[in-house]
Formats: structure tokens, sequence, C-alpha cells
């Protein structure tokens, strides 16, 4: 009995402190949708490359303040001009199209790293030190640490950011009506850079933290997919929500992981998430704290 | 299709949804069938009728998908794994039953349409970008289930050797053989396909893809038409699979990951969304453009790359074109290749005058 419970106590806190690191993924996509409306279908290739341009400023023997410092700026320069050059011209154009070149977009990132820098995993370290922290029966990894500490600052700062700062206001105008935003005043077409830009910033981070928890090579991209369950359930346009599906998704893969895997030979954990999100789309499809959007003819 | 035409004089709506818009194009279809079936076969090589093998296969799947996306404009990330539900399902039947391919076949399409249908009811509910997750969702779940469930998959490979179809007694090995067995299919595709369309069927699904609600108020019944494209086009989609087994011998659930569901999807942007010819020239470019990046690779890629990893080199150059290549078309030509060749058509239909 008292196994048991310290066998579900170590699933939920680890599950926790992965599920805040989703969050930290989720985020950049949440950020692009609610200011844009676009969808990123290339978040996990963004976090992937965050990592590659890190580990390459380490390589040219660069420290590692820097190092984070230049995946964030190159980041921001990628962002940039992908929203220039691909977002752009789709503007008006149907949902279809956008989720479409993202797609492309996702599969060009993807290409380049083998082609470029090599294949091969890097590593990514921290001077954190790797001292785990444990917790009763729970030990969290140091990388974990940070990863909650960042999302939850994230998550402090975006949220006065929508509602106190001039520029948050701003941004949530565009995203609620582009044309009348337009006739307030608001430069649209800067805000849309400005939302790229940040999640520019948020991927960098989840790239350095992610990268330095399972290295850095094109399969960090596939966490690019965990984004889409943890999106659906909080709600897209949702940043509590992305916080709050982040850990749903994240507790239920190691509650999964911890309970099924013996009965059905292991993987459950890359399983869970989508049947969860299927029930969502089909019973809730705005998600918990999504905005319900009501279509009129 | 080739012929040039010297104006329109059709009087009727039924002259206009006809197959054959003018006499000659009857002969322009026989022609065209008649290089297909007979000079083509008798004159390439082995090495070339392997690819163009492959490339009606994957006409076969690519029309599957431009019925979904590109006449009833429903988005599907996951027609990759439809496919791999027909190639499981007649591999069973095949090795387990022994049953020939005229069974399994069928049964592979049907199965794979079974599974569409189920995977298509949230798109009453949900659309556009909700649909695309949706689906990708599907594509993960497929995937996993049949890797992880021996009873389908057939053991820890997750592949099963399936024997080589028999048509009339005879076992179609050669390249050559094959050639005819794919080509029937691939011409059966296509005449179905364009009877879909310009069918009440098909007017719905178009109806649908421009305004749905509209297409409510006029009395089309949207869970109805939208189920129904979501089978047909998985149908497609489980035959594709059954044929790639049939071909290859094998079915393996590599061949049907998340990666061929965006060929797919390339295949469609590329050749042209709501067009048939598009969803040919779609599936020739797409089959054809890896060997061509391969071979440039190999030929010029040692002087930047190292020799031995130019093959990683190769899938990765691959990845970048075809990501190049939908933006590129999604920005610049929304109507693929198609509408290139429609313009090319226009050009000259009044050469040597501008207009």
């Amino acid at each position: 009995m008292w196994d048991e419970a310290e066998f579900a106590f170590a699933l939920l806190v680890s599950g926790l402190a992965i599920g805040l690191m989703y969050s930290l993924i989720a985020l950049g996509f949440v950020l692009i949708y609610k200011a844009t409306d676009a969808i990123n279908f290339a978040q996990g290739e963004f976090v992937m490359l965050a990592g590659f341009m890190a580990t390459t400023a380490l390589a040219a023997q660069m420290p590692i303040w820097a190092a984070i410092a230049a995946a964030i700026l190159g980041m921001i320069a990628l962002s940039f001009v992908l929203e220039r050059t691909v977002l752009r011209p789709l503007l008006g154009r149907p949902v279809v199209a956008v989720i479409m070149a993202t797609i492309g977009l996702a599969a060009i990132l993807r290409g380049l790293p083998p082609i470029t820098i090599g294949a091969q995993t890097k590593a990514l370290p921290l001077p954190i030190g790797d001292e785990p922290i444990t917790l009763w029966s729970a030990v969290i990894p140091p990388v974990q640490v940070v990863g909650v500490i960042v999302s939850v600052g994230f998550l402090a700062v975006f949220t006065w950011f929508f509602l106190k700062s001039r520029m948050g206001i701003a941004m949530r105008a565009v995203a609620d009506n582009q044309q009348v935003a337009m006739a307030m005043g608001i430069n649209v077409e800067r805000y849309f850079a400005i939302a790229w830009a940040m999640a520019g910033v948020v991927s960098a981070l989840g790239g350095i933290i992610w990268g330095s928890m399972l290295g850095v090579d094109t399969q960090l991209s596939l966490i690019g997919l965990k984004v889409f369950p943890v999106v659906i359930l909080g709600g897209l346009d949702s940043i509590v929500g992305a916080v709050i599906g982040g850990l749903i998704v994240g507790v239920v893969e190691s509650i999964a992981a911890g309970y099924l895997d013996p009965y059905v030979g292991g993987g459950t954990k890359d399983f869970a998430p989508y049947v969860l999100m299927i029930l969502m789309l089909m019973f809730k499809p705005y998600g918990l704290f999504g905005t319900h959007r009501i279509e009129r003819v | 299709m080739l012929h040039r035409e010297s104006g329109v004089f059709k009087t009727s709506y039924a002259a206009d949804m006809a197959l054959y818009p003018l006499p000659i194009a009857r002969w322009t279809v026989a022609a065209v069938l008649v290089i297909f079936a007979v000079v083509l076969p008798l004159s390439l090589h082995e090495y070339y009728l392997s690819i163009i093998n492959l490339v009606l296969i994957a006409i076969v799947g690519a029309l599957g998908l431009n019925i979904l996306v590109g006449y009833t404009g429903q988005i599907s990330v996951g027609h990759a794994a439809f496919m791999s539900v027909g190639a499981y399902t007649a591999a069973n039947l095949a090795v387990h039953l022994h049953l020939p391919f005229w069974v399994t076949l069928p049964a592979g399409g049907l199965m794979a349409a079974l599974i569409g249908a189920i995977v298509g009811i949230p798109s009453l509910r949900i659309k556009g970008l909700y649909l695309a997750i949706a689906t990708l969702a599907s594509q993960l779940i497929i995937e996993w289930v049949i890797n992880h469930t021996p009873a389908i998959s057939g053991g820890a490979q997750a592949s099963i050797e399936v024997p080589r179809p028999t048509v009339f007694g005879v076992e179609l090995k050669s390249q050559g053989e094959l050639y005819f067995f794919l080509l029937a299919f691939a011409v059966a595709a296509v005449i179905a396909t364009l009877n879909i369309v310009r069918s009440r069927i098909g007017r719905a699904f178009v109806a649908i893809r421009d305004q749905d609600i509209a297409a409510e108020i006029i009395g089309i019944n949207i869970f109805r038409y939208k189920l129904l494209s979501f089978a047909i086009s998985s149908f497609y989609a489980g035959v594709c699979g059954v044929l790639y087994t049939y071909y290859f011998g094998i079915a393996n659930y590599e061949a049907f990951q998340i990666v061929v569901s965006i060929d797919y999807l390339a295949m469609i942007i590329i050749g042209g969304l709501g067009s048939v010819l598009g969803s040919i020239f779609g599936a020739i470019f797409v089959t054809m453009l890896p060997i061509a990046i391969r071979i440039l690779v190999e030929t010029f890629g040692g002087y930047f790359w190292d020799t031995a990893a130019l093959s990683a080199v190769a899938a990765s150059m691959r990845l970048i074109i075809f990501g190049l290549l939908i933006i590129i078309f999604l920005v610049l030509e929304p109507e693929g290749l198609n509408r290139l060749w429609r313009n090319i058509r226009n050009y000259f239909r009044v050469w040597p005058f501008s207009y």
C-alpha cells in the first residue's frame, strides 16, 4: 500500500515536471495562433533548430550564456524572415493553405541540419550540475527544475503582457479583428512580426532546455508532435490552457507509462495523449480554456 | 488533352459535363492508351518500367487524397495510415486465408474506407485546423496500434511477406507483368474519379468545399457527404496500400509513416488541388523527383560532402526540396502544375497570334 503510494507520487511529480516543459513548447504555438490566427506545424522544428544554434555556438568556443543569447537572437531573426517570406503572402488564404505551408516549412527545417552541420547527436551541457533533487519518492533531474522555473516565469510574464501592457492589449485587438484593429491605428503587420519573434524566443529556450535533456539531433523535432494534444486540451488560444494542458498531458503520459506499459509491452507514452486529444475533439473541440467561435453566414 | 480547339459550341449542360468535350478527345485518349499499353512496355528497360510502376501506384493514392482535400475541402494528414490499413488487411487475408488478389484488394479498400469513415466522424463538428490535428492523431494512433498488435503486424519486424498476385493462372513476377496489373488499376481509378467528380456526389463535394453552410441550406446532407468523401478517399488509399504490398511483396509499416502522408499532400498541391489531371502530374513529379535528386547528389555531392554520408544527404535534400516546392506552389501558383499546363495550352490555342 505504502509502496504503491510512493510509486504513484513519483509518477505524478515526474509527470508534472515534464508537463510544464511541454507547456513551454506549446506556448510558442499558442502565441502565434493567438496573435496571427496562423497554425505552426513547424513548432517542433523551431525547437530543434534552436538547439542546433546553441550547440553550434558552443562548438565555436563561446561561453554558455553567449550560446544561449546566440540561439535566442538567431531564432528571432529566423522568425522575422519566415513571417515575411512564407506567412505574409498567405494572409487571407484558407486555413488549409497555411497548414500545408508550415508542414512544408517543417520539412525544410528538418532537412537543413544534416547537410550543413551533420546529423550526429550533440550534447548541450548547461552549467547546473547533475545532482538530482529528491522529493520523497520522486527524483527530478536539475534540467527539469530549470524547465519548470522557465515555464512558470514565461507564464507570469505573458499573463502580465497580455493583460496590462500596451503592446499586449494591441496584440489581443489584432487577434480579435484585424480590420477593426487597423482602423484604430494599430500597425497589424508589425504585431504579426512581434508575435513571431516572441514565439522564436520561447522556442529558443525550449530548444536549449529540451536539447540539454535529450541531446540535439533531428529527433528533437518530434517533441513538436506533443504540442497538439497540449493545445487541444487547453484551448488553442489560451496561455493558461497551454500550461494546464501540458500538465495534463505530462501526468497522463507518466501514469499510462507506469501502469499500462507492463501489460502492452511499452510505448503507451506516445499513444495515450492522442487518444485523450481525440476524445477532447469529439466532445469539447475548443478545449478547456479556448474561445468558442461561432460561425455566422 | 493534346488537341487544339477551334471554339466552344456547347448548347446543353449535358454536353458541358461530358467526359469527352470534343469528338477528337476520344482519339487523344485512345492514342495515350496505346502509348501506355503497347509502346512503353515494349520499348522500356525493366528499371524504367519499375519507376513507372511506382508512379501508377501513387496515382491511385493521389486521386483519393485529391477527392478529399481538393474536391471536398477537408484536410487529411493521415492518408498513409489508411494505406497501411489496406496493406495489412490484404496481407493477412492473403497469407492466412490464401485468398487471391481480387478478394484481398477490395477487402483492403473496404477496411480502409470503414476506418476512414470513423476518422471522418469528428469532421462534422470540427474543420480546418482541428481536422488536420485529428487526422494527424489518427495517423499516429493507427501506426502505433499496427506496430503493437502482433495479430495484425505479424510479429517483431511488423512486416508480412505476401505471395505474388496471380492473374488467369499466371504469377506476376517481372516488372513488365506487374506493369499491366498496376496500369489496369490506375486507369480504373482515373475513370472512377472522373465519373464521381461530375456526378451528383462530386457536385455535392464541391458545394461543401466552397461554402458548407450554403450547401446545407440547398439541401445537401453535409454529414453524409463528408463521411462519404472520407470513405471514398480512404478506399483509394487502401487500394493503393494493397498495390504497394503486392508490388514489393511485403507489407511493412515503415512504408506508411507520416512522411508518406506529407508526400501525398505534396503531390496534390504541386499537381493541382481539385483536378484529376493535376493528381496524375503530381504523382509523376513527386515519384520522379527523389530519383533525380539521388542521381544529382551521387554525381555532384562528392565535392561538398563525405562520400559515405551521401545517401543521408540525398534524403535531407529530398525533404528540403519537397518543402520548398510545397511553399513555392502555395504562394505563387496555388492551382499547381495543372494550371501551368492549362496556361501552355491556352497559349498554343491561338498560336501564332497573341489572342
